[in-house]
């Protein structure tokens, strides 16, 4: 791996060495010591052009408990102000050593760009509406500590699906890895043509929810929501919200992701987030271990 | 992808090479180095042994049972994995796999048995006592390894040690499996 632009193309064996090395990562974090000489002298360089907390966080500590330097730019006091354009800024970051870059931005496709101007690895934190790959990972890296396999596991994806980073880069993970993977939303919230992802498109929560093992709610992004997409977040929330419900459709045994930031009472009620069988803060705890393993393979020059 | 693991115990199923530990020499070489590490450490109290992974860890549990059997109280035993404490992985090549560690009990003032099967430059022994500053502060540090075959590059001798092999830089050593499940130790 060069760079990790997308799930979209890796293939199942290094989407399996990312998971199996952040095994070892997983343990670093419990110690009382939380760091390795591992990357001792490396610089990683989070460029976050578009809000974020935890993916930053996470991505810094990641970086810092492999000895890493990490360094944050924000959009705002960058540059970027300054109509520099993104490439030379990124030419700029790497013509002072840096050896990651991690990049997040609201348009689709700007890691790949800078991905062809420099030399030094890139990280995709999250491009728009197109993928958000170390999500993808965590997720699937959760999902194997409480499944073990995702072989013919059936996983239910609701929400967005057509605005979702998270939705796409968990689609193209979890088929990989042998799931049998459902979307669904709101007609409106389902791009045509989902289908040739390999993935069964269901209408209503009753049809994607019955006999799942997995259920990832994907949070309603106000943000990206320009036109009316629903009538209203009331009506979302009674059709698409998980609650306790809704929740017994699936396996008794079935498990809860998200994403974050939740938007509690809407996608999802406050008493299945937190209860048993959500997973959500253990993919926040399983985030740090993911990205460092990123980082880690990255770093080595070569595949 | 594949890169070599220098501490994997791999099934050879010819073998190969010259052996020069079979598995009765394994289990003699391990009794002794249990008599000794109790000779040194009394009633094995405050004691606890740490396998470097992959290589230490079945002679860790030789090592384990024996010192259970003469002392008559369980050892703490622990595994050590140091990929990401070497100093070649600091280095740009090819990333090994690193394992996870298991360490389920504090070093804090205790004396730590490092263990494994071949000592070469030292600079595993090197990386592991990093490791085990991470998890406290550890009253003694010693080393146990089956064979030592020379070619220190390192100020780092062995406490205990099962037999010296004289090699050549260009060998390897492997402690391995045989297809009957049996271990032997073999210059290739």
């Amino acid at each position: 791996m060069k760079h990790l632009l997308g799930i979209e193309g890796m293939t199942r064996a290094e989407i399996e060495r990312v998971l199996e090395t952040s095994e070892a990562m997983l343990e670093i974090s419990q110690r009382e010591i939380k760091r390795v000489p591992t990357l001792r002298g490396r610089t990683v360089i989070n460029v976050f052009l578009e809000s974020s907390t935890r993916t930053r966080v996470s991505f810094e500590i990641a970086a810092k408990r492999l000895s890493a330097d990490a360094i944050n730019v924000t959009r705002a006091g960058s540059s970027l102000s300054k109509a520099e354009t993104l490439a030379d800024m990124a030419r700029n970051l790497a013509a002072m050593s840096a050896d990651v870059l991690v990049v997040r931005d609201s348009v689709a496709g700007v890691p790949h760009m800078l991905a062809e101007r420099v030399s030094v690895p890139v990280v995709n934190a999250g491009d728009g509406c197109h993928e958000h790959p170390t999500q993808a990972l965590l997720d699937a890296f959760t999902l194997r500590q409480s499944l073990g396999s995702l072989e013919g596991r059936v996983i239910s994806i609701v929400g967005d699906i057509s605005h979702s980073r998270v939705a796409r880069s968990d689609i193209h993970c979890f088929t990989k890895l042998g799931a049998e993977v459902r979307v669904a939303g709101p007609p409106t919230m389902m791009p045509a043509g989902i289908e040739v992802l390999g993935v069964k498109p269901c209408f209503s929560l009753e049809q994607a929810l019955a006999g799942a093992d997995v259920i990832v709610m994907l949070r309603i992004q106000q943000e990206r929501l320009d036109g009316a997409l629903f009538p209203s977040v009331r009506e979302y929330s009674r059709t698409f919200g998980l609650t306790q419900r809704t929740l017994a459709l699936a396996k008794p045994e079935a498990i809860v992701l998200h994403p974050g930031p939740i938007n509690r009472g809407v996608e999802i009620a406050s008493d299945v987030a937190d209860a048993e069988p959500s997973r959500i803060l253990e993919q926040v705890t399983n985030g740090v271990a993911v990205r460092m393993a990123v980082l880690y393979l990255l770093t080595g020059g070569q595949t | 992808m594949s890169s070599p693991d220098p501490h994997a115990a791999k099934p050879d199923a010819d073998g190969g090479g010259r052996v020069v530990l079979d598995a009765s020499g394994i289990q003699r070489a391990t009794t002794r180095i249990a008599h000794e590490i109790l000779e040194r450490n009394p009633g094995a109290e405050d004691m606890c042994l740490v396998a470097i992974v992959r290589g230490g860890q079945p002679v860790a549990e030789l090592i384990a049972a024996q010192l259970a059997e003469l002392a008559g109280r369980a050892v703490p035993l622990g595994a050590l994995d140091i990929t990401l404490y070497r100093d070649d992985v600091v280095a740009r090549g090819v990333r090994p796999m690193p394992r996870p560690t298991r360490m389920p009990f504090s070093v804090e003032g205790k004396r730590v048995v490092l263990v494994d099967d071949v000592m070469f430059t030292g600079r595993t022994v090197r990386a592991a006592m990093d490791a085990v500053l991470d998890f406290g502060r550890p009253g003694a540090i010693q080393v146990a390894v089956l064979v030592d075959r020379g070619h220190r590059e390192l100020p780092i001798k062995v406490d205990f040690v099962g037999k010296n092999i004289p090699t050549s830089r260009a060998e390897r050593v492997v402690l391995r499996a045989r297809p009957d499940g049996e271990l032997e130790v073999a210059v290739v």
